[in-house]
């Protein structure tokens, strides 16, 4: 059962993949991805309760499905289904019609490479899974082939390949330090790496986790490895941007996530956990302070996926259940989020033809329901009641007050402010604001746009399950934590 | 553990290839000669073939010698050909905007060897391997990572800073081929053709570059900040 649905969520978006660069229709090819995330939507939908009696393997144990994996696949096929939609109606108003059979092609293929990273139970083949969302996301990034793409995907593959061939290192590391205990040959999988992990030399754990960290820190954005990411979110196409910040920064979490846990099991003492807690804090800092002075409207989306991913990180970081429930759901919420958030940018570039937050003014006229639809979503996302993102982080500060670093938590604290006022303050710029800007007085009035049924479903299924999540925690998904939580803590958490 | 039972001939033949690999990647550093860099690039990825052939034989790994012989085919061959393939399309052969000479970036390099050294001896006194060749590897393993950024750092050149990438690589294979020879055959296959997807997909970047950029200086590639 459980084989079946994995060749379902593996196989769907390469057969979309691969019947998009064969029919070469545009309207054949939006609708083939639609399919195909749709089924692989359904497909997790139903993997998730099997899962959570897991972890299992298939395929001589390359596969791994443990309640952790099916989780973020949930947040990834959610953006997919979610982009893919909003694809239609965006990619649509495109210039390129005639390339667009590529855009879903690599679209579809970058969901598979997206959905097989937390999939992968072998280390080794987790860090090329990580690997290849670069190269094929790279060709997504720069497909409005202007000089501004190009400079953002060059960024990107390059820092982003150089960041990563840190965490190979630091992987080769392990399995040397593996190998003084269970021979020169054995496959190192999360399991064996966690077992082994106690007899570890701690000078060689202690340098691969920081070499890992630094690593998968570089794919998920956090500070000061986030560099490429403001760039590469804010150049691509908005359903890439949704899928990159959504679905692939959380790929690459699940690796940190585990190797916390490998740090765990090695008994390293406090530093590991101080070190991902600083980082996180740090990755907040970069990102107040860059979203408060921010002038695009998709690099103002970008730094906050750096702040989210800071804060997802904090709760891994102060770990216990509470962490892990908290930054589990922030997940989530942050992947449904953002989207909305990402999905919104592109209809206001749209209409405005600009991505300059000060180009962008009177959103509610232009577009009264789409534009209410992407104010809530700003509100939800700086954390404000009653939304999914609050009560995560609600949760997360509790853990970490009863942590040993709860110094974080007011630092967390006290950026989260900073964060809430400075972004909401460039909506208000946005949608109230009076442009004092004298080239735009002479048009006061922005005309009515014409947002299309495909761009505002997507945001809609987005807001909606947020306000659900932020009203009613569901007994189900408690328990889904508690379930990792524990699996997580196996090795011996702090 | 195989460097523990290594003979000494063994030894110093993986001393003689570390190091050797070693001076090469100072040759791409202190170059400014696209030419150079792949012909150094070339040669060093056949020394690390040899090393793999030479691993394999010294501790009875047969699998290492298909990796020889990848290793030899992608990254001595194949890789440089593509690579001379942009270069010649390109019209660019040499680096014109560096942001460090190269010899001032030699120095800076002697530097990060030093480094890379206090850092592995520590290592490996921590795991009683003192004075092996395991410390050798570890210290040319990390160099070459450190040499490698130092290159995508101060090469403006497109090419320059693929060559970069693919010298970070190169320190990896040859640590890990002394350090972990009993690595699973597929994760180093993998990675092989890894990096040739890694390749070809810059090759098509710099493609775009010189197209709708008009050159293929990642110097011009400053407009996207804060």
């Amino acid at each position: 059962m459980i084989g079946g649905l994995l060749a379902v969520i593996l196989l769907a978006p390469l057969a979309a993949a691969l019947g998009c660069m064969l029919l070469r229709r545009p309207r054949a090819a939006e609708f083939l991805n639609l399919a195909a995330a749709i089924a692989v939507m359904l497909a997790v939908l139903r993997l998730l309760p099997l899962a959570l009696s897991g972890p299992y393997t298939f395929w001589n144990s390359y596969l791994i499905v443990d309640p952790l994996a099916a989780w973020v696949l949930l947040s990834v096929a959610s953006v997919y289904l979610l982009a893919s939609i909003y694809a239609i109606g965006y990619m649509r108003a495109h210039k390129n019609a005639e390339r667009l059979y590529r855009f879903y092609a690599l679209f579809a293929g970058f969901a598979l490479t997206t959905l097989s990273g937390p999939l992968m139970n072998n280390v080794g083949v987790y860090w090329i899974a990580i690997e290849l969302t670069t190269l094929v996301s790279t060709f997504l990034v720069c497909f409005e082939l202007d000089r501004e793409s190009i400079e953002a995907a060059w960024k990107y593959i390059v820092v982003v390949s150089g960041g990563i061939s840190l965490a190979l290192l630091g992987i080769i590391f392990y399995y040397w330090g593996g190998s003084f205990h269970l021979g020169p040959t054995y496959d190192l999988t999360w399991s064996t790496l966690r077992n082994v992990a106690p007899q570890l030399n701690p000078t060689i754990a202690l340098t691969a986790f920081l070499l890992v960290l630094i690593g998968f820190g570089t794919k998920v954005g956090l500070a000061p490895m986030h560099t490429w990411l403001p760039d590469a979110h804010s150049e691509a196409p908005a359903p890439v941007s949704a899928m990159l910040s959504g679905a692939l920064l959380n790929t690459a979490m699940i690796g940190i996530a585990r190797f916390i846990q490998v740090a765990d099991a090695a008994r390293l003492g406090s530093l590991p956990r101080v070190v991902v807690v600083a980082i996180g804090a740090f990755s907040l800092f970069i990102a107040a302070l860059f979203i408060t002075r921010q002038t695009g409207v998709k690099r103002l989306m970008a730094y906050s996926s750096v702040e989210h991913m800071g804060v997802i990180t904090l709760g891994f970081g102060f770990g216990g259940p509470l962490g892990i429930a908290g930054a589990l759901y922030h997940m989530l919420s942050h992947s449904l989020n953002k989207s909305l958030m990402f999905f919104g940018a592109g209809n206001a570039m749209q209409a405005y033809h600009s991505k300059r937050i000060s180009r962008i003014h009177r959103v509610l006229s232009a577009m009264p329901i789409a534009g209410l639809l992407w104010l809530a979503g700003a509100v939800a996302i700086t954390g404000a009641p009653p939304f999914g993102l609050f009560l995560s982080e609600l949760t997360i500060m509790r853990a970490g007050l009863v942590g040993p670093n709860a110094w974080a938590t007011f630092v967390m604290l006290a950026l989260l402010i900073v964060i809430f006022v400075g972004f909401l303050n460039h909506f208000r710029a946005m949608y109230f604001g009076d442009n004092a800007a004298p080239e735009l007085s002479h048009r006061a009035v922005p005309g009515k746009f014409h947002v299309s049924f495909w761009c505002l479903l997507p945001m809609w299924m987005a807001l909606v399950p947020l306000l659900v999540l932020g009203l009613w925690w569901p007994q189900a998904i408690s328990r889904y934590f508690t379930v990792i939580a524990a699996q997580l803590s196996s090795g011996g958490a702090p | 553990m195989l460097v523990a039972q290594l003979q000494p001939l063994a030894a110093s033949v993986f001393s003689l290839i570390a190091i050797a690999s070693l001076l090469l990647a100072f040759v791409m550093l202190g170059s400014r000669w696209l030419n150079d860099y792949l012909i150094a690039f070339a040669t060093e990825s056949w020394l690390i073939a040899i090393l793999s052939a030479a691993v394999g034989y010294y501790g009875h790994y047969p699998e290492l010698y298909l990796i020889a012989l990848l290793t030899a085919l992608f990254r001595g061959l194949l890789l440089p050909y593509l690579m001379l393939r942009i270069v010649r399309r390109l019209h660019v052969d040499r680096e014109l905007y560096e942001r460090l000479s190269p010899s001032a970036s030699l120095v800076v390099g002697a530097l990060l060897v030093l480094f890379a050294f206090v850092v592995s001896s520590h290592l490996g006194q921590s795991l009683g391997l003192a004075g092996t060749v395991a410390v050798l590897a570890l210290t040319v393993m990390l160099s070459m990572k450190l040499i490698g950024f130092l290159m995508l750092v101060v090469r403006g050149e497109a090419l320059s800073q693929i060559l970069g990438l693919l010298v970070l690589e190169n320190g990896i294979f040859l640590g890990s081929q002394i350090l972990v020879p009993g690595m699973p055959l597929l994760i180093e296959l993998v990675i092989l053709f890894d990096l040739l997807v890694v390749v070809a997909c810059f090759g098509v970047l710099v493609r775009y570059l010189v197209v709708h950029t008009g050159t293929s200086s990642t110097h011009e590639l400053r407009r996207l900040v804060g």
